[in-house]
């Protein structure tokens, strides 16, 4: 097959590179700002770098099949269809031509972090960019081959018409003409108008799914490479611990063991944590050496920490005045002591962990002073650093191939398991698959904090709230912070209060202060990380204030929510998903007899603004069944894929209730007490609600995303329908620790 | 290591492995067979479930050594073209969010339908134990349901029409 190779000067607006692609076709690798304003004027070069990035490429071959290429990691959040959807809106292509390809970690391609519900807002209007331009392209190649005006011309179904002459050329004719053509101004691109969409907010299945119901290979566990050997690795249960010495010789001479050795590994718990390694010819195998395995660890200085203890430390701490102050407007202890009704009370959550159902597993294979890596991960480029650093392979030798992940959830954010993988295979010669036990996984997670919430609410004669008070209390460890300096405590992601938590800056007396208690438990971001318990808090806390105030809750939220006093919180906004939930779900807390409860909460995280009612019923026996949850969400103008939208927020729903009902890490002698699903029960399609019902409502907004911002409101909404329901309040999770008996 | 002579989705596979292996990892790293997934290895999670003469089993709770002449089938032999009613349902329907779990899902729903044709809705949850992280249970019980022709109350879907803008809400919401 020929190879042509186009070489030609750049155009001076050289945001579109062109260059040739095997076998022929049209390339345009696109490169945009990284910033969301309009497509730059300025020359954008075609290299890594921190403020330009390509954000996709589009192959259209002579065939017209259309290639575009997925650059995000897909862990089910579906963006692997989705963000592939607006460039084939904008180029006219029928979604029956594309085919869409995961790409490798490429620095060419700017970030590729999944993570924060961040793929769809940085790369919507960029992606709507690049498909116009080749629309734009395409269609000026036509014109051109018949000798008519562009303005005569319109592109539909992967071909471009001339209406008045009948005349129509598909994309794969067009291809060697518009590749000789020039890259049009930005003015001279036209997006499409939203109201002419064809694609977007339709539901669109996912590209994979006939790979997944029929089991081929498609996993990062699901890797194979000739010659491949198989790892395990074991590391010391109480974090931060070291090995001593272990009886790897012994291992050496088990069945299919190829080798085992002691990593030296650093203090790092998001890294290379010091451990025992395996290799041996098979899964089993090595699973079946592990068992012999004998590991003597020094457990430094944590093998004493419990869960009970914090509990009793935080308790003390809520005493004394916080660490620091996250917000403080006006004078609570002034409105308290003129305050008609003061309440308080206490929230609580455990450590918990992601549980992706796809165990961490990493492939990588060292050879001529290279790795190549294959991980199902969020964050592609996260092990490059410590790699290069520990491992001395510097970046250019370092390849990651990005495999469809089995849930991410956040977990997948952090690289230790890749960084693992890469210790094991620089010391094997040949390319070895490390793949963690379910057990390991629950012990070695980058844990969701727990925490302690310790509330004081006023309200005046009238029922108004005037004053609200939290001290919280949460986990950190020693390092250096951003701003570096001396070590000191650092919390993790969502580890830490934020200024902006609701009803923050809608009270004008507020304070939020916090302490943080030392531990070394790696924690990192899960799924909404803060938000999806700091929600069950504050709207926990709302409905026992509306409740003592004798005011229905949604009434109350809604005056709360026209009282901002400063801040971007968009209080429009929320009101209308609040009214939208309220409306679809029937509000009328009232019309429920004793064990069946109505409540509402809502939450602002990631950009969208969601609200919620939940229906229940309680039985006299305290079984609790979640009949209907009815959700309202506003992420902006525009649903990408409506049913990749649907499905996120009826998994969150459920997600959101089985963390409450079931989820809790016991922590004793500083370690993980739980082993797997045995003791860690998640939810199953028993107690799946039979009716959760999504609505979006579409405002004048940037599109945004959705992976994340339909947890926060889930759980207190069933909370406040408990309470509503039972009398019972649940202030803790699990819902276990709460007795909802009732008679 | 000891040689098996395995009845897998309809053909005979030789394999010489440990006698306590799971089939789970016969499948995966002998046979290459990887849609049979693992998940936790101690028979919660349902991602490894194949069938033995029909009914749905944990392979990872399952020593090679047990499988005798048993006719297994994995997600790989469950259709030759992905045509099975469920496969097409759970396209159909786009059930899966990851989609790790799915062919544990499948497998287990067919075995179900295979005894039961047309499950009540408590019989699909009671029938469904497999764990789905992603929480896709809503599709999962719609997909059963479509490929079992049992009519879907509302809409798998969720359909709710157009998505409604902040003016056309203005009355709906006073
Ligand atoms: S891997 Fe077999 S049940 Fe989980
Ligand atoms: S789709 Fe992810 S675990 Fe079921």
């Amino acid at each position: 097959m020929n190879t042509p190779t186009l070489s030609r000067p750049v155009d001076r607006r050289d945001f579109l590179k062109f260059s040739a692609f095997a076998g022929g076709g049209l390339v345009l690798g696109f490169y945009l700002k990284s910033s969301g304003s309009a497509t730059g004027a300025e020359v954008v070069k075609p290299v890594a770098g921190a403020e330009f990035k390509p954000n996709a490429f589009i192959r259209i071959a002579p065939n017209g099949v259309v290639t575009i290429v997925s650059k995000q990691p897909e862990i089910g959040q579906g963006i692997k269809t989705s963000l592939p959807m607006i460039i084939a809106e904008e180029l006219e292509v029928s979604w029956k031509d594309v085919v869409i390809v995961q790409g490798d970690l490429d620095a060419a391609y700017g970030s590729q972090s999944a993570g924060g519900s961040r793929s769809t807002p940085t790369n919507y209007d960029e992606f709507h960019k690049l498909g116009a331009t080749a629309r734009t392209m395409l269609v000026q190649a036509a014109a051109q081959t018949w000798g008519v005006p562009s303005a005569e011309c319109n592109a539909s179904g992967t071909a471009i018409h001339h209406a008045a002459s009948k005349r129509t050329l598909g994309y794969g004719e067009l291809v060697a003409k518009a590749s000789t053509l020039p890259v049009p101004a930005p003015a001279d691109v036209k997006l499409k108008d939203p109201k002419d969409f064809k694609l977007l907010g339709t539901r669109i299945t996912g590209v994979d799914n006939p790979k997944i119901v029929t089991g081929q290979s498609l996993f990062g566990i699901d890797t194979k490479l000739p010659g491949m050997l198989y790892a395990v690795y074991e590391k010391c249960p109480v974090f931060g611990g070291t090995v001593v010495s272990a009886n790897t010789d012994q291992i050496k001479t088990l069945p299919g063991v190829k080798d085992a050795f002691i990593i030296e590994g650093t203090a790092n718990t998001a890294g290379l944590m010091p451990g025992v390694a395996i290799i041996a010819d098979s899964t089993w195998a090595a699973f079946s050496a592990r068992k012999q395995l004998k590991v003597v660890w020094d457990e430094g200085k944590f093998a004493n920490d419990s869960w009970d203890a914090f509990t009793s430390k935080a308790k003390a701490l809520s005493s004394q005045a916080g660490g620091s102050t996250v917000l403080k407007d006006g004078d609570v202890d002034a409105a308290f002591a003129g305050a008609a009704k003061v309440i308080t009370a206490d929230y609580s959550y455990p450590f918990i962990s992601h549980l992706s159902i796809e165990p961490q597993n990493c492939t990588a294979h060292y050879h001529d002073g290279k790795m190549e890596i294959w991980a199902p991960t969020q964050n592609p480029a996260a092990g490059n650093p410590m790699i290069t650093q520990l491992l001395d392979i510097p970046a250019a030798n370092i390849t990651v191939h990005m495999m469809r992940a089995g849930g991410g959830f956040g977990r997948r954010l952090s690289a230790d398991f890749i960084i693992e993988a890469a210790a094991i295979a620089k010391r094997v010669p040949a390319p070895v698959k490390l793949t963690w036990s379910r057990e390991d996984d629950l012990h070695h997670d980058q844990f969701r904090a727990g925490g302690f919430h310790f509330l004081k609410g006023g309200l005046d004669a009238n029922g108004k709230l005037v004053a609200w008070k939290n001290h919280f209390v949460t986990f950190g460890s020693m390092g250096v912070g951003r701003g570096g300096g001396a070590p000191s405590l650092q919390t993790k992601s969502g580890g830490s209060l934020d200024a902006d938590q609701f009803p923050a800056r809608f009270l004008t007396n507020y304070l939020a202060e916090q302490s943080v208690m030392e531990c070394n438990i790696p924690m990192g971001p899960w799924r909404a990380p803060g938000n999806n318990v700091f929600s069950f808090v504050m709207q926990g806390f709302i409905d026992e204030l509306a409740h003592a105030a004798g005011r229905d809750p949604l009434e109350f939220r809604l005056d709360l929510l026209s009282q901002k006093k400063s801040g971007n919180y968009n209080a429009d906004r929320m009101t209308g998903v609040v009214k939208l939930a309220a409306e679809k779900a029937g509000w009328n807390p009232k019309r429920f007899p004793k064990g069946q409860g109505q409540g509402i909460s809502f939450h602002f995280s990631h950009a969208g603004y969601i609200a919620m009612v939940a229906e229940v019923t309680v039985s006299k026996d305290g079984q609790l069944k979640v009949d209907r949850v009815v959700a309202a969400c506003d992420i902006g103008a525009q649903i990408v894929n409506r049913s990749g939208a649907e499905n996120q927020v009826q998994g969150s729903v459920i997600d959101g209730l089985g963390t409450m009902m079931f989820q809790e890490l016991n922590i004793e002698r500083g370690r993980i007490v739980q082993n797997n699903l045995n003791d860690y029960p998640m939810i199953r399609i028993n107690d799946a609600p039979p009716r959760v019902e999504v609505h979006f409502l579409s405002t004048n907004y940037p599109t945004t995303g959705l992976g994340e911002p339909a947890i926060p409101p889930v759980a207190p909404a069933i909370g406040n329908a408990i309470f509503a329901a039972t009398g019972k309040r649940v202030r803790q999770f699990p819902l276990s620790r709460t007795d909802l008996r009732w008679s | 290591m000891s040689k098996y002579t395995l009845q897998i989705n309809g053909q005979s596979r030789n394999v010489d492995v440990a006698p306590d292996t799971p089939l789970l990892w016969v499948l995966r790293d002998s046979l290459e067979l990887v849609g049979t997934k693992f998940g936790c290895g101690v028979g919660q999670c349902g991602a490894c479930t194949v069938h033995l003469n029909g009914v749905a089993t944990r392979s990872c709770m399952t020593t090679v050594s047990t499988v005798g002449r048993k006719q297994v089938t994995t997600i790989e032999g469950l259709s030759t073209d992905g045509s099975h009613p469920l496969q097409k349902a759970w396209c159909e329907l786009d059930v899966a969010q990851c989609g790790y779990c799915q062919a544990g899902q499948i497998m287990a729903a067919a075995a179900l339908l295979k005894e039961n044709p047309k499950p009540a809705d408590q019989e699909i949850d009671d029938a469904m134990t497999n764990l789905c992280r992603c929480a896709t249970y809503i599709r999962i019980r719609a997909g059963i349901k479509r490929a079992a022709g049992i009519p879907i109350e509302g809409d798998a879907m969720n359909s709710m029409g157009a998505v409604p803008t902040v003016a056309s809400l203005q009355e709906a919401v006073k």
